[in-house]
C-alpha cells in the first residue's frame, strides 16, 4: 500500500516519511519528484472513470464524496460523456518510499479542440494512451496520439475495461503495441471501474515518465493550457511553469498582449483549489487575477512576471481560429436581446466563440457565429437552448471562402449571402486532412463516400487485420455539410473520423440562390461545387414547394446561379379558401379562428409578396445541411 | 342598472331557429348536436321535446322583454337539425303555433323546415304546409348511391323527386342540399348529382363541400386510412362545375354556397344570419344573437330539459361582441354575399392597410373593381372561393 487508510477506508496520510512529504510541498516541489501526464482517450473509453479511480487511490477525493466522473464539470459534458474544458489535478503518490506529485492534465476529447489538446500535451512529459479493450483505438485518439508522439511525450499504452465480457485485450494490445512501437506484452491492462491494475499504472507513470526540465533561476515562463470562467472568481487560468517561478501578489504579464495583472491567488488543484506560496519550475496549477473574460488569458499564451520578465515567449501560441460559421436566430424574434446576452456570457468562457449580428429576410435578427468545428457549434447551440432557455434555428454550417475577383480584389465570405457580385477569378476553400478508421469491410463504402465528397486519397494503412486507417484530403465544406452522418450510416456506425484544417485549394464553386417569385431567400443561399449545384437547387426547390403554403397567386420557386435559373418548381395558387358553411352557430367559432389566423399572419415572413410561415423555413433548414446530430457520442 | 344597448329598428324583425336534436341514424361526417336514441332520460326524450322547446320560447321572450327588446313580428323561422321531420308533423306544428302566439309572424314570413327524404310523406308535408311552413329544404346530399353510403345516408335517391313533388303539391318552396368532396367521389358523381338536382327544378340549392370535423366517425376513418382525404383542388373543381351547371340552368349565387332561381326564393333566414339580424336559437346547443350578445344552449337534451324544468334559460355560455369584432364579423359574413357590403358601413375598411389590401385583391381579380367604384365591397365570381383569404388580408 502506498497510502494509509483508516478502518472506514478513508485516506489518512501517505506512508512516507515527513522528510519525503516535504519534497512535494506545493511551490517547493523537487523537480525530479514531479510527473506531468495526460490521458489520451476516445470519449467513451473510460477516461473519466479511470481519472476518478486515480483520485480515489491517491486519496485526493474520499470515495464517499466522490461524485462520479469528478473531472467533468459541466452538465452537458456529463450527459454527453465528453470533456470540453480540461483541468489539472495534483495527486500525491509514493513509490519505494519516495513521494511524488503527479499532475494529471485532462484533455478535451474531440476533433474541434485540437489546439487546446496540443497545449495540454505541451504541458506534459508523458501521456497514457487509454483504449477500450472491446473497441480498439478511434480516429481522434489516433490523431491525438500522433500529436503526443510529435511532441516527444512518453506514451504509456493502456487497455481499459478489461473486466468487460466483450473485451479482446490480446487483439487490441497487438494493435496499439504496433502503433506505439512496443511489444504487446508491455501494454498495461486496467479496469477503471473495478480499480484493477490502476495502482500499477500510477507506479508506471512515476517510473517511465520523465521529470520536467526547466531553468529554476530563469525569468518565469508559464504556459497557459486552459482558462475557465468562474462566476465567483472570474477567470481561472491553468498553467504549467516551464522556467522560474510565480509567487502570490506579483504582477504578471501576458506575453501575447502585454497586458499585466495582479496575481490575486495561485495554487494547485486537489481537486478543489488550494492556494499555495506559488508555483515552482515544472509545477502545474492555477492562477486568478480577477479578469472577467477568458480572452484576457488565452490558451497557449505565456505568463511571465511584469518586472524582470522573460524576453521570449514559449513557442506554439496560436489565436483560436473559427472554421465553421452558422447563423443563429431566435425562433421567437423577441428573444433577440436574450440571445445577445447569452452569447456575451458564453463568450466569457469560450475564447474561440465569436459572432456578429446578422439580419435575414427569412429568419429575422440573429447572429453569424464562428465555431472551431461542428461539435463546438453543437455544444454552443445546446448550451444556449438549455442554459438560457432559447429556441433557436441555425442555418446550414458554412466555411470561409476566399473569393478573388477579376479586378484583383479579394473577399472573405463567411456567409453565402455576402458572396460578391461581379466576375470571379478564383474561389479558394479550406481543406482538411482527414483520418478515418474503419473495419476493413467498409473500406469500399468509405472510399466511395470520400470520392463523392471531392476527397483526394492520401494514404491507407492496416492497423490490424481488420482495421484500416484511411487518410484523405477533403474540402472542409463537405465535412461540415453531412459527411459525418453519411459516414456513420455507410459504416453502420463503426467508422471514426478526425480532421484537421490544413491550407486551402482553388475549387470550381458557385453560389446557388433560392428565389421565391424572383426574390432571393437569403437563408437558403449556398456555396456549392458546380457539379452539385443542380442537385442542391432541385432538392431545395422541392423542399420549399412542400413546405410553403399555397398563396393567392402562383409562386415560382427557382434555384439560380447568378441570373441563370438551374431549377424551378411552382407553388400553384390556392383555389379554395372559404368556409363552405357559415350559419348562426358557426359565427363565433369562425371569428375566433380568424383571430388565430391573424396572429399566425403576424408571424409570417414576407419574401416579396409571398407569405411564408417561419416554421417552413425552420423545417427546410432542420432536416438538411447541418450534420450536427444529437447523439453526441461520435464514433 | 347598466346601460342597455339600443334595440335595433323595429323594421329589423326577429328570426327564430328551432333545433330538433334527433336523427334516425348519425351520419359518419356529422358533428351536429343530434341524438339517435328516441328515449333520452330526464325529460330529454323526443316525445317531451316540443313542450320543452315551447317552455324555452316563453323564457326567451321574458328575457328579451326584461332587456328592453320587444319584437313586433317574426320574419323567418327555420327548423333545423338533426332531422326535424323525424318528429310528428303535429309536433312541429304545435311549436310553430306556440311561437306565433308569443310574437306574430310578419306578412310573407318565411318558415322553413329541413327534411330527410325518408322521413316525409304526402300527408306529413301537407300537415306542415297547413301549419304555416312555406319552404322545405331536403338533405339530398348526392344522387350517387356509393357516395350516399360513404356519408351513411340511408335514403334511396329515387325517393327525392317524389318528396319534392309532394312539397310542390303542398305549395311549398323547395330547396335541395348537396355535399361535394365526399371521400371517393369522382367529378362525374358531382355532375350526376347536380344534373339530378336541375332535373327536379328546385327553387333553391345549397352546395357544401364536405367538412370533416375532428371528432366524427369519418375523421377516424380518414386517420386510419380507410378513406382518402379529397384533394383541395378537387373541391374547387367540383364547386366550379356545380356553379356553372346551376347558373346555366337559371340559378344565380347569392352567397358562396347558396344558389337561388330568383330574388324571392333566397333563404331569408340565412340572410338574416349573414346580415347580423337578431335571432332566437331554440333547442339544445342552439345559438342565439341579440344585438351583439351571442349565447348558446347546453347541448344535451336531458340537461336542457332539466334546466327548463327549473325555469332557467338553458344557456351554456355567452359573449358580448365588441364594436370592432362586430365589424370583423360583418366583413366575414357579408363578403360571402353576392350583394357584398357598403364600404362606408365599416370603419375597418377605411384604413390605409385595408385600402392596400382591397387594391391588391382587385388586381388579383378576387374583388370586383366596378362594385368598389360604386362603394360596394364584393367578391367577383372567381373570387368567391377565396373570400376568407380576402377577409384575413383586410383584418390582419
Amino acid at each position: 500500500m502506498h497510502q494509509v487508510f483508516d478502518e472506514r477506508n478513508q485516506f489518512v496520510a501517505m506512508d512516507v516519511s515527513p522528510q519525503e512529504q516535504a519534497k512535494i510541498r506545493p511551490a517547493h516541489t523537487q523537480v525530479d519528484r514531479i510527473r506531468n501526464f495526460c490521458i489520451i482517450a476516445h470519449i467513451d473509453h473510460g477516461k473519466s472513470t479511470l481519472a476518478d479511480r486515480m483520485l480515489g487511490l491517491t486519496g485526493v477525493v474520499e470515495d464517499r464524496l466522490m461524485r462520479a466522473q469528478y473531472l467533468d464539470r459541466m452538465d452537458i459534458e456529463r450527459e454527453r460523456g465528453i470533456t470540453v474544458k480540461s483541468q489539472a489535478v495534483r495527486m500525491p503518490w509514493s513509490v519505494d518510499g519516495e513521494a511524488y506529485a503527479l499532475n494529471m492534465i485532462d484533455t478535451p476529447g474531440h476533433v474541434d479542440f485540437t489546439y487546446e489538446v496540443s497545449r495540454s500535451l505541451a504541458a506534459c512529459e508523458g501521456a497514457i494512451l487509454l483504449v477500450d479493450a472491446a473497441q480498439g483505438i478511434e480516429a481522434q485518439t489516433l490523431a491525438n496520439l500522433y500529436l503526443a508522439m510529435e511532441n516527444d511525450l512518453t506514451i504509456i499504452p493502456v487497455l481499459n475495461k478489461i473486466d468487460l465480457p466483450a473485451a479482446d485485450p490480446d487483439k487490441y494490445a497487438a494493435e496499439i503495441g504496433q502503433l506505439v512501437g512496443v511489444d504487446p506484452s508491455e501494454v498495461l491492462r486496467v479496469s477503471g471501474k473495478t480499480g484493477l491494475g490502476v495502482e500499477e499504472l500510477l507506479d508506471h507513470v512515476v517510473r517511465t515518465i520523465p521529470a520536467p526540465e526547466g531553468d529554476p533561476d530563469a525569468p518565469c515562463r508559464a504556459m497557459i493550457f486552459d482558462s475557465v470562467y468562474d462566476t465567483y472568481r472570474g477567470v481561472v487560468t491553468y498553467v504549467r511553469i516551464k522556467d522560474g517561478r510565480l509567487t502570490p501578489r506579483e504582477r504578471i504579464q501576458m506575453m501575447s498582449t502585454l497586458a499585466s495583472h495582479e496575481l490575486q491567488e495561485i495554487g494547485t488543484i486537489s481537486p478543489e483549489p488550494n492556494p499555495s506560496e506559488g508555483l515552482g519550475v515544472g509545477e502545474v496549477g492555477y492562477l486568478i487575477t480577477g479578469v472577467k473574460d477568458v480572452r484576457q488569458s488565452k490558451v497557449g499564451d505565456t505568463v511571465t512576471t511584469l518586472h524582470h520578465g522573460a524576453e521570449e515567449p514559449l513557442a506554439g501560441y496560436e489565436e483560436p481560429k473559427p472554421m465553421v460559421f452558422s447563423g443563429l436566430f431566435p425562433i421567437d424574434g423577441s428573444d433577440y436581446p436574450n440571445l445577445r446576452d447569452a452569447l456575451e456570457k458564453l463568450k466569457l468562457n469560450d475564447a474561440a466563440l465569436n459572432y456578429e449580428p446578422e439580419t435575414s429576410t427569412a429568419l429575422g435578427f440573429g447572429f453569424r457565429v464562428g465555431f472551431l468545428g461542428l461539435l463546438h457549434l453543437e455544444i454552443v447551440r445546446e448550451r444556449l437552448e438549455r442554459e438560457f432557455n432559447l429556441d433557436l434555428i441555425s442555418t446550414a454550417p458554412s466555411v470561409i471562402y476566399d473569393v478573388r475577383m477579376e479586378d484583383g480584389t479579394e473577399v472573405r465570405v463567411l456567409n453565402p449571402s455576402d458572396f460578391p457580385e461581379g466576375k470571379v477569378n478564383e474561389i479558394r476553400e479550406p481543406v482538411a486532412v482527414s483520418t478515418i478508421l474503419v473495419p476493413s469491410e467498409f473500406v469500399g463504402a468509405t472510399m466511395e463516400l470520400c470520392q463523392s465528397k471531392r476527397g483526394q486519397m492520401q494514404g491507407m494503412d492496416y492497423l490490424s487485420e481488420d482495421r484500416v486507417e484511411l487518410r484523405y484530403s477533403l474540402p472542409l465544406a463537405e465535412i461540415v455539410f453531412d459527411f459525418f452522418d453519411q459516414l456513420k450510416s455507410r459504416t453502420k456506425g463503426y467508422a471514426s473520423l478526425d480532421y484537421d484544417v490544413r491550407g486551402d485549394q482553388a475549387s470550381d464553386l458557385v453560389k446557388v440562390d433560392m428565389l421565391l417569385q424572383g426574390d432571393p431567400v437569403d437563408a437558403f443561399s449556398a456555396i456549392v461545387h458546380r457539379d452539385k449545384a443542380y442537385h442542391y437547387g432541385v432538392e431545395m426547390a422541392g423542399k420549399l414547394k412542400e413546405l410553403i403554403p399555397r398563396q393567392q397567386f402562383e409562386v415560382p420557386i427557382q434555384a439560380a446561379i447568378g441570373s441563370r435559373i438551374i431549377a424551378r418548381e411552382n407553388i400553384r395558387a390556392i383555389r379554395k379558401d372559404v368556409l363552405s358553411k357559415c350559419y348562426g352557430g358557426d359565427i363565433s367559432r369562425k371569428r375566433k379562428l380568424l383571430e388565430k389566423q391573424k396572429e399566425g399572419k403576424k408571424r409570417m415572413k414576407n419574401i416579396g409578396n409571398v407569405e411564408v410561415p417561419q416554421e417552413a423555413f425552420i423545417a427546410a433548414l432542420s432536416n438538411d445541411g447541418s450534420s450536427t446530430n444529437s447523439d453526441g457520442k461520435r464514433k | 342598472m347598466s346601460t342597455r344597448p339600443t334595440p335595433p329598428s323595429a323594421a329589423a324583425g326577429l328570426s327564430v331557429y328551432i333545433h330538433i336534436p334527433f336523427c334516425a341514424v348519425r351520419c359518419g361526417y356529422c358533428d351536429f348536436n343530434t341524438y339517435t336514441a328516441t328515449e333520452l332520460g330526464g325529460g330529454g326524450s323526443q316525445r317531451e321535446y316540443p313542450d320543452n322547446a315551447c317552455r324555452e320560447m316563453d323564457l326567451v321572450l321574458a328575457d328579451d322583454r326584461a332587456a328592453g327588446y320587444d319584437y313586433e313580428a317574426i320574419s323567418t323561422v327555420f327548423f333545423g337539425g338533426g332531422t326535424p321531420t323525424l318528429l310528428p308533423a303535429d309536433d312541429q306544428a304545435r311549436m310553430l303555433e306556440h311561437l306565433t302566439s308569443l310574437i306574430p309572424l310578419a306578412d310573407g314570413a318565411e318558415v322553413t323546415t329541413e327534411a330527410n327524404p325518408d322521413s316525409v310523406s304526402r300527408a306529413s308535408i301537407a300537415r306542415l304546409a297547413d301549419a304555416g311552413v312555406t319552404r322545405m329544404s331536403f338533405g339530398m346530399q348526392s344522387a350517387v348511391p356509393s357516395v350516399l353510403r360513404t356519408l351513411d345516408r340511408t335514403h334511396d335517391p329515387e325517393r327525392v323527386p317524389q318528396a319534392v313533388q309532394w312539397a310542390r303539391d303542398a305549395g311549398l318552396q323547395v330547396s335541395l342540399d348537396m355535399i361535394y368532396g365526399t371521400p371517393g367521389e369522382r367529378i362525374e358523381d358531382v355532375a350526376a348529382t347536380v344534373d339530378a338536382i336541375t332535373a327536379m327544378s328546385p327553387d333553391h340549392v345549397s352546395a357544401y363541400s364536405l367538412i370533416v370535423e375532428g371528432n366524427t366517425k369519418m375523421a377516424r376513418q380518414l386517420r386510419r386510412g380507410e378513406l382518402e382525404t379529397p384533394d383541395p383542388d378537387f373541391m374547387a373543381d367540383a364547386y366550379e362545375l356545380i356553379a356553372d351547371r346551376l347558373e346555366a340552368d337559371g340559378f344565380s349565387w347569392y352567397e358562396v354556397s347558396n344558389f337561388s332561381r330568383s330574388h324571392d326564393t333566397r333563404c331569408e333566414h340565412n340572410i338574416a344570419y349573414w346580415r347580423g339580424a337578431d335571432w332566437w336559437g331554440i333547442g339544445p346547443g342552439a345559438h342565439r344573437h341579440r344585438n351583439g350578445l351571442r349565447s348558446w344552449n347546453v347541448k344535451h337534451p336531458s340537461r336542457y330539459a332539466a334546466m327548463l324544468a327549473d325555469a332557467s334559460l338553458p344557456v351554456q355560455g355567452s359573449e358580448t361582441v365588441g364594436r370592432e369584432d362586430r365589424e370583423v364579423e360583418r366583413l366575414m359574413l357579408e363578403l360571402r354575399l353576392a350583394d357584398g357590403l357598403a364600404m362606408d358601413s365599416l370603419d375597418l375598411l377605411g384604413t390605409d392597410h385595408a385600402r392596400e389590401q382591397i387594391d391588391k385583391h382587385i388586381r388579383l381579380g378576387t374583388l370586383d373593381a366596378a362594385a368598389r367604384e360604386a362603394g360596394v365591397l364584393r367578391v367577383t365570381d372567381e373570387g368567391r372561393l377565396l373570400a376568407d383569404g380576402v377577409v384575413r388580408d383586410i383584418v390582419s
